[in-house]
Order: C-alpha cells, then sequence, then structure tokens
C-alpha cells in the first residue's frame, strides 16, 4: 500500500479506534481498571494525533473530497461493479455507501471532538477515580466518541442517522451512568426520548430528500432543490441533538450524568452535532426554512439565557448557558452563516468545555457540592481552577479579544446582516450571558467561604489542572484572527455590520459584567427575587416547560391510554377473548338441554332432523 | 274403485306414523321394540307395492333382506332388553337414563 493510500484510510482509522477500545473494555477489560482508562484514552488520543496531523497536512484542501475508501453497504439495482442492472423504467438505481468523509469541515470537527474528547479522557482519570462503574465509565465514553466521530464522517444522510443514534444510544449510557440514582436513570432516559421526537423528524426528513432527489449523498443533495418541508424535518434532528426549544427540556436534567460527561457531550460534541448538520447540509435550506432556524435559535438562546441567570446548581448555570449558545448557533445558520455558526462552535467547544470541567474540579473540590450560595470565596484555595474557570467565563461573556468575542462577533454580524430583530435579540443574549456568568463568578469564587466545604476546598491534583489550562489558552487565543480559524472556515466579513456587532456586543457585555458585579459583588443571598419578584420565580422555575410539558404529557397520554385501556378492556378482552368463550359457554348449555339421556327424545330429535333433511331435499 | 299404490303407501305410512308414536311415546320397552318392527314392515309394504306395480322383482328381493335382518335384530334387542331388566329390575325407559353424560 503506497503512502497515499494509507493517508486516505487515516479517518476511518481514527474513527475505528475508539470502537475497537470499547469494545475491548466491554469484553474482556472490565475487571481491570487502569487497562480500560488506558485502552480508551490511548484510543482516542491517538486518534487525536491522526486528527492534528491530517488538518496540518491537508487544511483546506477540498480535492480529497470523496476520494476514500467506500464500501458500499447496501445496493438497490446495482451489480457488483457498480455498472445498473436493468430495472424497470422509472425505478431508481440506489446505492448506500459507508465512507470517511474528508474535507476541511469535518477534519475540523474530528479534530474538535478528539481534542476535546483526549482531555475529557484525561480529566475522568482523576474525576472518576473512586467510582464503581469505572471500566463501564470508560467503555461507554469510547463508544460515544466513535458514534459521534460516526457523525462527524457520515458521507451520507443514511449513515449520518445511524450514527446519529447510536450518539442517542451512547449518552443515554453516560448520563444514567449513575443509574442507582433514580434522577439520573430519569435523566437519561429524558434525553433519550426527547432526541426521539426529533429524530422522527429526521428520519422522515431523509425518507422525504430520498423521494425527492432519490440519493442520500450529502455532496449531491447540496447541489440540488429540496423543498422546504423537507428542510425543517431535518432541521428537527438538530432541534432535538442540539436540544433547540422547544425540545431543549433534557440537556439541564442531564447534567445528573458525571461532569466530565457532560464538558465532553454538553459543550464539544453531542450537542454540537446538531449545529454540524445543519452546516453539513446548509445548501438545502430554502428562505423559508431558514427564516424558522434562525427565528428557533434565538427563542432558545433569549429563552436559555433568562433561565440561567436565576439557577443556583453551577452545572445547570452552564447547561442553561449551553442551550443559550447553541440557540446563537443556529441562529447564525438560520442567518446564513453556517461559518460563522462553525466558528462559534469550535470556540464555544473550548470553552464550555473548560467551564464544565472547571466546574468539574470545584465540585470535585467541594465534595459533591454543587449550590453555588454554598460555595464561596473558592479563590483563594483552588487559585489555579479559579483563573481557569474566570478565563472561560470571560470567553463565554465574549469579553473583548478572547475567543468567544471574535465568533459572537461573527454571529451578531450575521444577524445584522439578515434581519435587525434577530441582531437585537443576539445582544440582548450576550449583555443576559455576561450577568449570569459574572453571577456564577463572583458567587461562588468571590466573597468569603460560606460552608465548610468551601473553606476545606483543596486544588485539584494535576491531572485535573492540566486540561483546564490546556482549554484556556485555547479560550483565550483560539479566536485571534492571527490563528486563523476564521479564514480557515471561509468567514466573510461585511465592513458596516461587522462594527456594528462588535460594538453592540462589546456593549452589551460590558453593561452585562457591570450590572453582575454590582447586584453580586458582596450578595449572600440572591438579590433578584426580591427585585424582579415573579419574573425570577418563573425563570428559575425554567418558564414551567417541564411542568406544561407534564400537563401536555398527561392529557394527551393519559387519554390515550385510558382509551387503549377500554380498548383492550372491553373490545379486545370483552369482546373478543371472553365474547368467544362466552358464546361457546352459552351455546353448549343450551345444547346440553337437548341431552337427556331419554332414548325417546333422542327418537324424537332424530325423526325431526330427518323430516328436517326430507323438507330441505325434496323442496 | 280399483286399489292402486297411492292406497297401499297409505296405508304404509299409517303404519310407519303408528310405529314411531309407539317408540316414541310408549314407556315400555318391548312395546317400543314393537313399535320399531311396525315401522320395518311399513317399509315392507311399501317396497313389495312398488315392486307389484312397477312389475320388478328388486324390491321383493329387499324385503326379504329387511326381514331376515330384523329377525336377528329382534334375537339381539330381545336378548338385551332380558339383560338390562336382569341388571335393573325395569323396562321403563324414564328409568334409562344413563345415556347423558
Amino acid at each position: 500500500m503506497s503512502k497515499e493510500q494509507i493517508i486516505r484510510f487515516l479517518p476511518t482509522i481514527v474513527l475505528l479506534l475508539p470502537l475497537i477500545s470499547a469494545a475491548l473494555i466491554l469484553l474482556f477489560t472490565q475487571r481491570y481498571r487502569k487497562l480500560s482508562a488506558g485502552l480508551s484514552t490511548g484510543a482516542v488520543a491517538i486518534g487525536l494525533g491522526i486528527s492534528i496531523f491530517l488538518f496540518a497536512s491537508q487544511g483546506t484542501d477540498n480535492s480529497e473530497a470523496g476520494s476514500d475508501p467506500k464500501f458500499t453497504w447496501l445496493s438497490i439495482g446495482l451489480a457488483q461493479n457498480d455498472s445498473p442492472l436493468p430495472t424497470a423504467s422509472g425505478q431508481e438505481n440506489f446505492a448506500l455507501d459507508i465512507q470517511s468523509l474528508n474535507d476541511p469541515l469535518s477534519r475540523l470537527m474530528l479534530l474538535i471532538v478528539t481534542f476535546i474528547g483526549t482531555l475529557v479522557h484525561v480529566f475522568s482519570l482523576v474525576y472518576m477515580r473512586k467510582d464503581k462503574g469505572f471500566s463501564r465509565y470508560f467503555g461507554a465514553l469510547s463508544f460515544f466518541v466513535f458514534s459521534m466521530l460516526g457523525i462527524v464522517l457520515s458521507s451520507n444522510l443514511v449513515m449520518m442517522f445511524i450514527f446519529w443514534e447510536l450518539v442517542g444510544v451512547s449518552s443515554y449510557l453516560l448520563i444514567s451512568h449513575w443509574f442507582e440514582k433514580p434522577a439520573a436513570a430519569d435523566a437519561g432516559k429524558k434525553a433519550f426520548v426527547t432526541n426521539r421526537i426529533g429524530d422522527v423528524g429526521f428520519l422522515l426528513g431523509i425518507i422525504l430528500i430520498w423521494q425527492q432527489t432519490s440519493s442520500v449523498n450529502i455532496a449531491y443533495i447540496n447541489s440540488v432543490e429540496i423543498s422546504t418541508l423537507a428542510g425543517l424535518l431535518i432541521f428537527c434532528g438538530a432541534i432535538g441533538k442540539s436540544a433547540q426549544f422547544p425540545l431543549h427540556v433534557w440537556l439541564p436534567d442531564a447534567m445528573e450524568g458525571p461532569t466530565p460527561v457532560s464538558a465532553l457531550i454538553h459543550a464539544a460534541t453531542m450537542v454540537a452535532a446538531g449545529v454540524y448538520m445543519l452546516c453539513r447540509v446548509f445548501p438545502i435550506f430554502t428562505d423559508v426554512a431558514l427564516v424558522t432556524i434562525a427565528w428557533i435559535g434565538a427563542i432558545t438562546a433569549l429563552l436559555a439565557a433568562l433561565m440561567a441567570i436565576q439557577q443556583n446548581d453551577i452545572k445547570r448555570i452552564l447547561a442553561y448557558s449551553t442551550l443559550s449558545q447553541l440557540g446563537y448557533m443556529v441562529m447564525a445558520v438560520g442567518c446564513g452563516g453556517a461559518e460563522a455558526a462553525m466558528f462559534h462552535l469550535t470556540t464555544h467547544a473550548a470553552f464550555k468545555a473548560l467551564l464544565f470541567l472547571g466546574a468539574g474540579a470545584v465540585i470535585y473540590a467541594c465534595h459533591h457540592e454543587q449550590d453555588i450560595w454554598n460555595m464561596g470565596g473558592l479563590r483563594q484555595n483552588l487559585s489555579r481552577t479559579s483563573i481557569t474557570f474566570i478565563i472561560g467565563a470571560l470567553a463565554l461573556a465574549g469579553f473583548p479579544l478572547l475567543s468567544g468575542f471574535f465568533s459572537k462577533d461573527a454571529i451578531l454580524m450575521q444577524a445584522h446582516l439578515s434581519q435587525k430583530p434577530l441582531f437585537i435579540i443576539g445582544v440582548i443574549v450576550a449583555g443576559l450571558t455576561a450577568f449570569y456568568m459574572m453571577r456564577c463568578v463572583l458567587v461562588a469564587f468571590f466573597g468569603k467561604a460560606r460552608t465548610d466545604q468551601a473553606k476545606e476546598a483543596h486544588e485539584v491534583p494535576g491531572e485535573m489542572l492540566l486540561p483546564l489550562i490546556i482549554l484556556a489558552l485555547f479560550s483565550v487565543f483560539l479566536g485571534a484572527p492571527q490563528i486563523g480559524l476564521a479564514d480557515f472556515l471561509n468567514l466573510k466579513e461585511v465592513e458596516a455590520s461587522h462594527y456594528a456587532a462588535m460594538i453592540w456586543g462589546t456593549v452589551a457585555a460590558a453593561v452585562g459584567l457591570i450590572g453582575g458585579y454590582m447586584i453580586y459583588r458582596n450578595a449572600d443571598e440572591d438579590p433578584l427575587p426580591a427585585k424582579l419578584g415573579v419574573l425570577s420565580r418563573w425563570m428559575r422555575d425554567r418558564f414551567y416547560f417541564d411542568e406544561l410539558y407534564a400537563f401536555l404529557n398527561r392529557w394527551t397520554q393519559e387519554t390515550l391510554s385510558f382509551a387503549s385501556d377500554w380498548f383492550d378492556r372491553w373490545i379486545i378482552a370483552g369482546l373478543g377473548v371472553k365474547g368467544t368463550s362466552g358464546a361457546v359457554d352459552v351455546t353448549g348449555c343450551l345444547i346440553r338441554l337437548f341431552q337427556s339421556g331419554n332414548l325417546q327424545t333422542y327418537a324424537l330429535l332424530t325423526v325431526i332432523g330427518l323430516l328436517g333433511i326430507l323438507a330441505w331435499i325434496l323442496f | 274403485m280399483t286399489i292402486g299404490l297411492e292406497h297401499y303407501l297409505i296405508v304404509s305410512v299409517v303404519l310407519f306414523c303408528l310405529g314411531l308414536l309407539g317408540v316414541i311415546i310408549r314407556r315400555n320397552l318391548i312395546v317400543m321394540y314393537m313399535g320399531l318392527e311396525l315401522m320395518l314392515n311399513a317399509a315392507n309394504l311399501a317396497l313389495v307395492a312398488f315392486s307389484h306395480f312397477r312389475d320388478n322383482l328388486d324390491g321383493q328381493v329387499m324385503v326379504f333382506f329387511i326381514i331376515t335382518v330384523a329377525a336377528a335384530e329382534v334375537a339381539v334387542g330381545l336378548a338385551l332388553i332380558v339383560a338390562l331388566y336382569r341388571k335393573r329390575q325395569t323396562n321403563d325407559v324414564t328409568d334409562l337414563t344413563s345415556m347423558k353424560l
């Protein structure tokens, strides 16, 4: 095999390594904790190495796309050598290839997933050290990385859907890792079921596209016209995976999983899959579809930012912040800025993973205390962790010259170019983001320690700090124009909008940061509920979406189950089963009356019968 | 009035119905047996009448067979009745309902 052929196989190797590791852990090394962790970490680290190599050697080179070795998984109407078989007229030949995509977008995403994956693995080595299900955890982590890489490398929608579902399964396994805890088990179920609702739309969309273009190849469908409906159905998949309104409810609950999992799933990979998919099939969306996408994104961004303001659990704050940022990305896609969305996805992956891992470190140091009002003053004891966390928070808030600033800027610019109301929402969200991150940082890290756990917190070990420091560096520099990420993504800048976005974004961030500082400077308890009253309660209770869904569920599901119960009880069991047996029973009782044992009765009946036969024959 | 086939058949039907009534109404097994014989002979009468009016001997041959079989049947039937009487001390059918399940 020549060198070039080996290079072509590299993406597939990156994809398969975690699968092999997951299989080995599942089958053989469940009992050997260190070996399992080593296998899993090694697989993703080698993947990271290969991804860096691919990224560095091929860069934006698009010529390799589609030249990777392909394996025909399913073919309809094609002979072995790809020549069409004679088919009836009107029927199309169809081949489904499993092929790793190797283009700039997939290489970037490959890098993000393996990079965050590696850091999360390293972090987990310490964080999960005392966990009973250590090997199982790493097995699931490997499986998750495999599924996620599969989405990234999919060259057609069916393959993507398969890995899409695998991500659903593996995220279920990870979220419900502590399945003895009912809340964790329920959260896993909720994530899975909610995702399934979106996936139904995705599948319908794929089928519709298949029917319209008789192909599911992404490169091909991007070059032809697709109806609005199909585009919106495809978007449904992203609504589920990327937790957009109205299917956003699963993500905050998924915080029941181990914190490194939250960093992996809810910062860089699973939730980003929806945005990645939107960018991947971006050309198929019609204008109407794009406007819908943009508004869904904007609504999500605004609602989630409002909810984040009144959360007290540090992970939940980050969860709602993730929702809000995902809404941002989706809004960018809807405004026609798939590049801006990918840009923000990349920087967000870095600083949100940093924030989640930082939260994990804080939780670890405070002996599993998650309420920020029970922390306070952590700056003294956890100086390094708190510095990285603050860097992440500032990057998220869009502090000038940090990575979040540039990517947020790109999105706001897209919104400004597209629709002014979206731009205004975007600016408001930027302000809210700065506000709630300021609140989180001030309450958790500044002031004085409010509980003993916070007082006695110790700095976390080096294996945990290392990923934090690496991610902090990336959070700072990733967005800078000198790094060239924006150029890599081919981000276009329009002067006027660019300045508007930059100025308003910075003003909003500043207002948010200063406002947060004023309110929470020396707060020992949240002053907002007193000031905002009902509104704050609504925010804290997440605008009652869960209650609303529970209510709707109760109505629809209870009515449906009542009806089916009635049908089962009275129609199937009553009329069907009991009816049959009852009819036989009654007939038997009636017929038994004839069998008196009296010879003369029998004789009479025989005569009557004979007369009957006679009458039937004669007349 | 010439006596035609229909007269024979009417007599035959009357005999048959009398026999049937005897079988259905009378309680005594022996009388029921006699009713049965009556029905057989009603059939015999009809067969002989047919044979006569169609100038064909087949019917009469049939009658001989019936008489023979009836004789055998009576022998077996009476033996059964006697055996039954010995066992149950009755020949009233209302007392003999063991054929009910």
